[in-house]
């Protein structure tokens, strides 16, 4: 197995050539195409000032709410309150039995069971983070039995988080295997792999870090804990889509993307659906292959379709606060 | 949700900002007026071939009124004025640019066929900083390295191209009346609009009758102005073709000449380059404003061994190119500008494939009036074909490979023009090297077609003469 600049268009690469070995794994990660920062932004720019109106926002803002991974991730949480965000991802808008739910709770893991038994049955899935989030700065013990622990509570999808220090050691062998430890102990339960890309800082470590949580097995790669400024950003997302829609070209498997964190109003999130639209297209134009991480974001969008659907702007007070 | 796919509604931009009279006069000292011999001709829309106006065509008697109020604005006010009252008049162009900003890009858009999103985003915004870059020269060109008290050459007779009406404008009128000059200004003859909206700006900012005069018509009213005998300076942007006529027709004359005609840009992409951003730059140098630009990459040297790599991806995007309206706000590849050149650009992409080249073009609907043409590629294509050695002017890519830096060298400036360069690479070294390398006036570095009012453009060899922006741009409005 040679590794080269580029990849090669549509030929099945090996994992097991390329995790050979700590060098061999550098060597295929700093192999790949470099991004250019100043580029990547002004793509970013540009296909920021699309112009979403009428009945493709209407589209474009129940496609975003079906994809919200709907979050608290705080000290303060309690069985009531996560109690009370699942009543809102069955019914996000009372008002409206149109408005389509969204794709899943997000919630510490001793916070499953709650979600788990309020969800059951519905379709809205229960996401967990894990594996000592938002650090990750526990033993690969402890991390393991944060993730079965999440798993055996009911939760359907894992979001666990890199060492970031290790990766940004150079130490990616360490990062895969504990990537693929984790994909282990998740079992059937999706995964999901923070990158924490504010901490990345470079684009070049963002599609590097992204391959990685790739090969090791990840079902998505996601940009962030929400607890590291800056959050998710368009261009870390656009460097994400292009890694996603490489590796489906080399190794011919499709991975999610989810950015999380930041994106509040409705403008954002289309945004970012432009962006998948004209990166990686219809393919990942669903809440299996994209996902929004957020909290305050849905209520934006519920008062945007509102607006769209009686042409008036209702207050804060007509959509629900949990 | 009604399917899977993202269809985006249509979002034109209002026309109605923009206030078309039926019939434009001649813009001569400080007011319209009627051509002498009362000839006009229509300016049409592109994209819908609706006529949107009627406009004067001046005649060499029209011609030579416009050189004389220019002459007696000269040496009555202009040229007597001290410099700081001439930058308060930039500046205050360049403010209304600003405030009618939306008014101008939706013409623009009107009347040449380019896309709303970069009248708005690109044409517009650097008309602007051309007015603002150049008021501020205005008091200081004592400090220009020209020497003391520099002189302004006198009137000024420019004449521009329809690819970027208003841009043009201010790439030659900015620095002429920064140093000093008047100006009789003919536009092209099939966007002559927002000239004649730039002239009621001139009014609007109280500018002295006779500092600007526009004079609208094609090709006898270029031809009378350029050989006016009181004129001191010649501008010229166009075909190299009309360049050649023109430096014949000045040559033993006294009038100072600036020449910025075509270009067959190659753009080169080393197999160590952002390929993601590599291709947004492909696309951004030949796809842009229907690739009717002089200095666009219209040659793609890739190297070997990442070709179909790099072709993919490209051809993956251009699949999402949107060809339509050009007030549709996500329109990225507007209208070809006249049927005249959408003659040219057919025949030389027939010749293209008669000459062996493969072409492809992604699958778009293109509307049934007005004129269009698909973004096309050409491989397969060498150096000894005709599409890779003369200028097309449309959205046609040639696409050729290299091995080795040298190669890629020789075959850039294998041309007869020397207009503007790129280079994808992440070695900056490299970089470095190419650029003293390449015979272009222009070398960009990952990225293309990237315009500033401070950095000076120009040509080499058949790309013309004379250098437009920043403090070089100068010089060809001053007796220096």
């Amino acid at each position: 197995m040679t590794t080269t600049a580029s990849l090669p268009v549509g030929q099945q690469l090996e994992v097991g050539d390329i995790v050979a070995s700590d060098a061999s794994l550098r060597r295929f990660l700093h192999g790949l195409p470099g991004v250019d920062q100043v580029g990547a932004e002004a793509r970013v720019a540009t296909l920021s000032t699309r112009s979403i109106k009428t009945t493709a926002k209407a589209w474009a803002i129940d496609l975003a709410i079906s994809m919200i991974d709907l979050t608290t991730l705080e000290g303060q949480d309690t069985p009531g309150k996560v109690r009370a965000l699942c009543a809102k991802a069955l019914r996000p808008d009372p008002a409206d039995q149109s408005t389509p739910r969204v794709a899943a709770i997000c919630v510490y893991p001793d916070m499953v069971p709650v979600a788990a038994h309020e969800l059951a049955g519905s379709g809205v899935h229960v996401a967990s983070v894990a594996t000592a989030f938002p650090s990750g700065r526990a033993a690969l013990p402890v991390k393991l039995a944060d993730t079965r622990d999440a798993v055996a509570a009911g939760a359907d999808e894992i979001d666990m988080v890199i060492d970031r220090g290790a990766f940004l050691s150079g130490r990616y062998l360490e990062v895969f295997e504990e990537i693929a430890a984790v994909r282990q102990a998740a079992g059937d339960a999706h995964l999901k792999v923070i990158l924490e890309t504010g901490e990345l800082v470079t684009y070049d470590n963002v599609r590097r870090a992204s391959w990685l949580a790739m090969l090791a097995g990840g079902d998505f790669i996601k940009t962030s804990t929400g607890k590291i400024s800056p959050a998710a950003t368009l261009p870390v997302t656009l460097v994400m889509l292009e890694a996603v829609r490489d590796f489906r070209d080399t190794m011919g498997r499709q991975v999610g993307v989810k950015p999380a964190g930041g994106i509040r109003t409705t403008k954002d999130a289309i945004k970012y659906l432009v962006l998948v639209n004209e990166t990686v297209g219809d393919d990942w134009l669903d809440p299996d292959w994209f996902r929004f991480g957020a909290s305050s974001l849905l209520n934006d969008l519920l008062m945007q379709r509102t607006k769209l659907t009686t042409g008036r702007y209702s207050g804060p007070d007509y959509f629900t606060l949990d | 949700m009604t399917g899977k796919k993202f269809e985006y509604a249509p979002a034109p931009e209002s026309r109605a900002i923009v206030d078309l009279k039926p019939s434009y006069g001649l813009f001569i000292n400080g007011e319209f007026v009627d051509p002498a011999d009362g000839r006009a001709f229509k300016t049409i829309s592109p994209a819908t071939e609706e006529v949107l106006a009627e406009v004067s065509e001046a005649g060499k008697a029209d011609v030579d009124r416009a050189v004389q109020a220019a002459r007696k604005a000269y040496d009555r006010v202009w040229s007597k004025m001290p410099a700081r009252e001439r930058g308060k008049y930039l500046y205050r162009i360049a403010r209304i640019l600003q405030e009618r900003a939306r008014e101008l890009a939706v013409l623009e858009s009107l009347d040449n066929g380019k896309p709303i999103r970069e009248s708005r985003d690109v044409d517009i915004p650097l008309v602007a900083a051309w007015f603002f870059y150049y008021a501020g020269w205005a008091d200081k060109l004592d400090h220009a390295g020209f020497g003391p008290s520099p002189r302004p050459l006198g009137v000024a007779g420019q004449v521009i191209p329809w690819n970027f009406p208003l841009l043009m404008l201010s790439w030659k009128i900015a620095p002429a009346l920064a140093a000093g000059n008047t100006i009789v200004l003919k536009p092209a003859e099939t966007t002559p609009l927002t000239a004649l909206l730039f002239a009621e700006i001139c009014q609007q900012a109280g500018l002295p009758p006779g500092v600007v005069n526009i004079v609208t018509g094609a090709g006898e009213t270029g031809r009378a102005l350029v050989e006016h005998p009181d004129v001191d300076k010649v501008a010229f942007t166009g075909s190299t073709e009309v360049g050649k006529m023109i430096a014949r027709s000045t040559a033993g004359s006294d009038k100072k000449v600036t020449l910025e005609l075509g270009g067959k840009a190659a753009n080169i992409v080393f197999d160590d380059a952002p390929v993601d951003q590599a291709v947004e730059g492909i696309v951004n140098g030949i796809f842009f404003n229907q690739g009717h630009v002089c200095c666009a990459g219209s040659r793609l040297l890739v190297q070997e061994s990442v070709y179909d790599e790099v072709l993919a991806s490209l051809k993956r995007r251009l699949g999402t190119l949107r060809v339509g309206d050009p007030l549709d706000k996500n329109t990225d590849i507007g209208a070809i500008n006249s049927a005249e050149q959408l003659a040219r650009i057919r025949e030389l992409s027939a010749v293209g494939e008669a000459e062996g080249a493969e072409r492809w073009a992604p699958p778009c609907d293109l509307p049934d009036k007005g004129f269009w043409f698909a973004p096309t590629l050409f491989t397969g294509v060498s150096q000894a074909h005709r599409i890779a050695r003369e200028e097309i002017f449309g959205p046609v890519l040639s696409v050729l490979t290299f091995r080795t830096p040298q190669e890629a060298v020789e075959k850039a400036n294998n041309t007869p023009y020397g207009l503007s360069a790129g280079v994808w690479t992440d070695k900056g070294s490299r970089i470095l090297w190419m650029a003293g390398q390449l015979r272009a006036g222009v070398v960009w570095a990952n990225t293309f077609n990237r315009f500033d009012p401070a950095s000076p453009f120009g040509g080499y060899k058949e790309s013309g003469y004379g250098r437009e922006g920043g403090r070089h741009g100068l010089e060809a409005y001053l007796d220096v």
